[in-house]
């Protein structure tokens, strides 16, 4: 259980992370919305650019329900703010920021990929990491070869599967 | 000095560095023990103990040492990639060759440097155990494979003692398939090499992260001491965070 707890931390911090870097600067719809925005994501006319300075034009409300209340002291305004999905190259990602006295009290996930049983311990700790590159083809002059050769099972039932073609021709 | 056999239905290439009648038999000893192990865990020759287990003829008290080895090591491989890693198949029946090739390969190395040896690679179906330098004293090259155009490499790496293996579904199908889910078919990840302390664990974990789809590569950034590289359908490579230390000849 102690790990389930801590894994939920660690998941909540990757997927905060992507939150926050989620580039705002989009024309289109969906827009993704930074937390430090004031900007409820679903609000729709008259909602400042995302990435505005939290002192900016109150919102009209927040979609999820709770609105934003009387000013703040913190570095956020307070209410419920929900992100875009984002794809987190192993699935998507939403969640819902809630702002209280200015400061991030809550993470809630909408959309969370969860098809298998390891998928958390995967997600909250390997993505941010890895890089990604396009094929191109490389000098073949090595000294040895990896790649996924015909091994046993392959080769034998091709085998089997021709010989008992011939048998029966 | 190399040589190539076709046994357990792969090839299998060894190189030793250097020439010599000793060396001639310390590969021929090699190729020897690949035999014996194809004796005792194919599942395709009904007399092996393999089959025999397979059937209930022979418990795995009464088996080999290495048998009750092999079992204990799938066991472990199980725990460790959450199922993925299974040498039960869907049908029942056991298959370990996904474990007994990274082993028997380890094995043979193993034995080859008991000779003496420093200087060597043992390739079995592009699963590497590679030892010291080449014949020009520089550290052995593995290029991993186009899985889309198959004389073609695409990647060259310097594994520099560590075990490199390749999964893959461009040459025999779906021979790997998902155990929590062995309806979908893994068509997004064309192959997934992995470079590891040793090549059992590259193989097994090679295996394991192809059957996870697209997740693999992320599995193994989780792990310590293992690298991987990941081609998919659009012809990207995803590579872990460590695995470009690879790409260099020196470390």
């Amino acid at each position: 259980m102690k790990k389930a707890i801590i894994a939920a931390v660690v998941v909540a911090a990757s997927a905060l992370y992507l939150f926050i870097r989620t580039p705002a600067a989009s024309a289109t719809q969906p827009q993704p919305v930074p937390i430090s925005a004031n900007v409820p994501s679903t609000t729709s006319a008259g909602a400042p650019p995302a990435g505005a300075s939290p002192s900016g034009t109150p919102s009209s409300g927040a979609a999820s329900g709770s609105a934003p209340t009387a000013p703040s002291s913190g570095q956020y305004k307070d209410g419920t703010y929900t992100g875009p999905s984002v794809n987190a190259y192993w699935g998507y990602v939403q969640v819902r920021a809630t702002v209280s006295g200015g400061k991030l009290v809550h993470i809630a996930f909408l959309q969370y990929p969860n098809g298998h049983s390891a998928s958390q311990y995967i997600n909250s700790q390997a993505m941010p990491y890895l890089t990604q590159e396009a094929l191109s083809v490389q000098s073949a002059n090595v000294n040895i070869i990896s790649g996924a050769t015909m091994t046993s099972m392959g080769f034998r039932q091709s085998l089997g599967a021709a010989l008992s073609k011939a048998a029966n021709s | 000095m190399r040589a190539a056999r076709l046994i357990m239905g792969m090839p299998i290439e060894i190189e030793i560095v250097g020439e010599g009648e000793s060396i001639r038999a310390a590969l021929e000893d090699a190729f020897a023990y690949f035999t014996r192990v194809d004796e005792e865990f194919s599942t395709y020759k009904e007399s092996s103990a393999i089959s025999r287990i397979d059937r209930g003829e022979l418990s795995l008290e009464e088996a080999t040492e290495e048998m009750r080895h092999v079992f204990a090591l799938a066991k472990a491989a199980k725990e460790e990639t959450k199922g993925y890693f299974d040498i039960r198949r869907p049908d029942g029946h056991l298959d370990p060759s996904g474990i007994v090739k990274g082993w028997a390969i380890e094995e043979a190395a193993a034995h080859i440097t008991a000779e003496g040896f420093k200087d060597f690679f043992v390739n079995a179906g592009g699963d590497i155990a590679s030892s010291g330098h080449n014949a020009d004293g520089e550290p052995w090259s593995v290029g991993i494979k186009n899985p889309f155009a198959q004389e073609e490499i695409v990647k060259v790496v310097y594994p520099r003692g560590r075990g490199i293996a390749t999964s893959g579904s461009y040459v025999r199908g779906a021979h790997i398939y998902d155990p929590h889910d062995p309806e979908h078919p893994l068509d997004e990840v064309k192959s997934v090499t992995v470079i590891a302390p040793s090549v059992m664990r590259a193989d097994m974990l090679a295996t394991a992260a192809f059957a996870m789809g697209r997740e693999g590569i992320a599995f193994l950034e989780g792990l310590p001491e293992v690298e991987g590289y990941q081609i998919d359908t659009t012809m990207t490579a995803t590579m872990t965070s460590g695995f470009g230390r690879f790409m260099q000849s020196h470390a």
